[in-house]
């Protein structure tokens, strides 16, 4: 890791840990919001960015986790079994929508995923006696840590950022690892990694299940932080606009997601109330993925890469030139 | 029994909607490799052409005509042009995520540029009722098939017998031989956008009477003719038109005998099933992996 890397790193470390105490409570809230986001982009990012299955159904695990929490609390369960339930359930579920990728990909993937997601709304809607239907789940209980009521919104800011963190090292872990570079390997080419010895069944189910779990963590997070969940925000359009955080921020770019999720949920959350403006922001937001996509394809992390890219290329053909003006000194 | 054959006509006339809006998607795919994701908005946004121009004193047909050739240039050539050109030789997925950023710009700029209610719209062939052995059927219904069926056969009738037809479905089988031939390419490419802009004005003409204009009229629509191109096998545009009729007559007939609750679902099933079994659709052919 570089130096500046180091800085930026520390800088952002300090703001996440000090802004809370000069935010109003609605600040605080907002930043959970995001926070939560990001740790549901972050195995997003795992299974479209690092594997390349294109996932159209990261919502359906985010509502899957949050329903899994909301109902074995109304059920007297606590938090802290729920969660870990949620994540495995999200691990499992995962692993079963996997199975179509490994006989499809891409554009087919991506419809089969947001099928998926159809599928899973429908019945949030449908089966009242389980999920409260259109009414939702009202009262959903915060956890409590260690005898610590984590009620109130800077506690459970903080709480929100310890498992982001925690959740943030094990998948840096994971790619670091040889698993990790399989993963890449799958997604740069199929054929290769399997010709290589590369179990590509198993990665591209386990490129689901991982991915789908950090969504289930990141759902019952998200369950206690609103208190109140119903279907809306499990919806197709809301495993589009995560993969368009994904895309937006960096696909394998592991900090991508955080400034995917701050421009995919944070600003226009922000926006909500502002008038002559919260309108437009989604048809700016639109726009803007259009000519990100045309100017910056591999998303807004790219940039840095793009531009040593070119300076590397100009400074080649430098030297190219000037070592074919020395030739022709030479001659002459 | 009736019942039975009245739901299955009036899937029918669906379908064939949805076959219109798939048609569309299956020639983007061939000549362009272009997967638009943003195909509902391209019916939608018609839709809100001609009520426009209907507002300025233009009859529904006057008005079609002019959609149509707006379209053409707005969603036809514009699209080619500043999406689909630059964006090609990266692939399929930055298309995609590019239609589907166009297609949340398209949604929510008509929300807050114009309106957020729905909108009644004319139908071309008014509502009376038939008695037709037993089953009753609307002339909206028998209108809305034949119309859309006649588009779709014409559609195929000018790929398969017109030289300019033939021309683009070579580009669209292999475009080094077809520009080796004396083809020009690109222009071929542009028919392409622009038949695909027809075919959403046709769709949206058909479409709106029963859906409403809306901002949001475009999202299961859309949704519902990728699941139909891909049923019907996505490399061949006769599947288009079969995998829409399929989705249209099945979600009917499942409203009105499994659960109007998960009528959405249906399509989704038979897509899953589709592409478990036969990925390459139901006409398609075969396509190898690469290395």
């Amino acid at each position: 890791m570089k130096k500046n890397h180091i800085i930026l790193l520390a800088i952002a470390a300090a703001l996440l840990l000090v802004l809370p105490q000069y935010l109003k409570n609605y600040g605080v809230y907002l930043l959970t919001y995001w926070l939560i986001f990001v740790l549901a982009t972050m195995g997003l990012n795992l299974t479209v960015g690092y594997a390349g299955q294109k996932s159209l159904g990261h919502a359906a695990f985010f509502g899957i986790g949050a329903y899994t929490v909301a109902i074995l609390l109304k059920a007297g369960v606590s938090w802290w079994i729920g969660m870990p339930l949620a994540a495995l359930l999200c691990f499992v579920v995962g692993l079963i929508l996997g199975f179509p990728a490994l006989r499809v990909q891409t554009i087919y993937l991506a419809f089969a995923t947001l099928g998926f997601n159809t599928a899973v709304w429908l019945v949030m809607r449908n089966e009242e006696w389980l999920t409260g239907g259109t009414f939702g789940i009202n009262n959903v209980a915060r956890p409590g840590l260690m005898g610590l009521s984590l009620d109130a919104n800077r506690p459970y800011y903080y709480f929100v950022l310890g498992v982001t963190v925690v959740m943030a090292l094990l998948l840096l872990g994971l790619l670091r690892s040889p698993w990790g570079k399989a993963f890449t390997a799958l997604r740069d080419n199929p054929i290769r990694a399997e010709s290589l010895g590369i179990n590509i069944r198993a990665y591209t189910l386990l490129a689901f299940a991982i991915g789908a779990a950090y969504a289930g963590v990141a759902g019952a997070l998200f369950a206690s932080l609103v208190q109140f969940i119903e279907p809306a925000p499990f919806a197709v359009a809301a495993s589009i606009m995560m993969y368009l955080m994904v895309v937006m921020g960096g696909p394998g770019y592991f900090f991508g997601p955080v400034l995917g999720a701050a421009m995919g949920v944070v600003v226009p959350e922000w926006m909500r109330d502002v008038p002559g403006v919260s309108e437009w922001y989604l048809p700016m937001f639109g726009a803007a993925v259009v000519v990100l996509m045309v100017w910056l394809p591999d998303g807004l992390l790219s940039l840095p890469d793009r531009i040593r890219a070119k300076r590397a290329s100009r400074e080649a053909s430098a030297a190219r030139s000037a070592a074919a003006a020395a030739a022709k000194g030479v001659k002459a | 029994m009736t019942d039975f054959f009245q739901l299955f006509f009036s899937g029918l006339a669906t379908g064939s909607i949805y076959a219109l809006a798939a048609l569309g998607f299956t020639l983007l795919w061939q000549a362009a490799g272009t997967i638009n994701f943003a195909q509902g908005e391209f019916v939608m946004l018609p839709a809100f052409m001609m009520l426009g121009f209907m507002a300025m004193g233009a009859p529904l047909l006057v008005a079609f005509l002019l959609a149509c050739l707006v379209s053409v240039v707005v969603l036809g050539w514009a699209f080619k042009k500043s999406i689909v050109d630059p964006l090609l030789r990266f692939g399929m997925m930055p298309i995609v995520v590019a239609t589907i950023g166009l297609s949340i710009a398209m949604r929510n700029g008509v929300r807050a540029g114009f309106s957020a209610e729905a909108h009644p719209f004319p139908s071309l062939f008014g509502d009376a009722l038939f008695k037709v052995a037993g089953v009753t059927v609307t002339a909206a219904d028998i209108g809305t098939l034949v119309f859309a069926l006649l588009i779709v056969v014409g559609t195929q009738a000018f790929l398969a017998k017109t030289v300019t037809g033939r021309a683009m479905q070579a580009v669209a089988q292999n475009t080094e031989s077809a520009s080796v031939l004396g083809i020009n390419v690109p222009r071929m490419i542009f028919y392409t956008f622009a038949i695909n802009a027809v075919l959403a004005c046709a769709a949206a003409l058909l479409v709106t009477p029963t859906y409403l204009a809306k901002f949001d009229m475009g999202e299961s629509l859309g949704t519902k003719a990728f699941f139909a191109a891909i049923i019907g096998g996505f490399n061949n545009s006769r599947g288009a038109l079969l995998g829409g009729l399929i989705v249209g007559v099945s979600e009917n007939l499942a409203a009105a005998y499994i659960s109007p609750a998960y009528k959405d679902a249906v399509a989704l099933v038979i897509f899953m099933v589709v592409i478990l079994f036969k990925p390459q659709g139901l006409l398609g052919k075969k396509e190898e992996r690469k290395v």
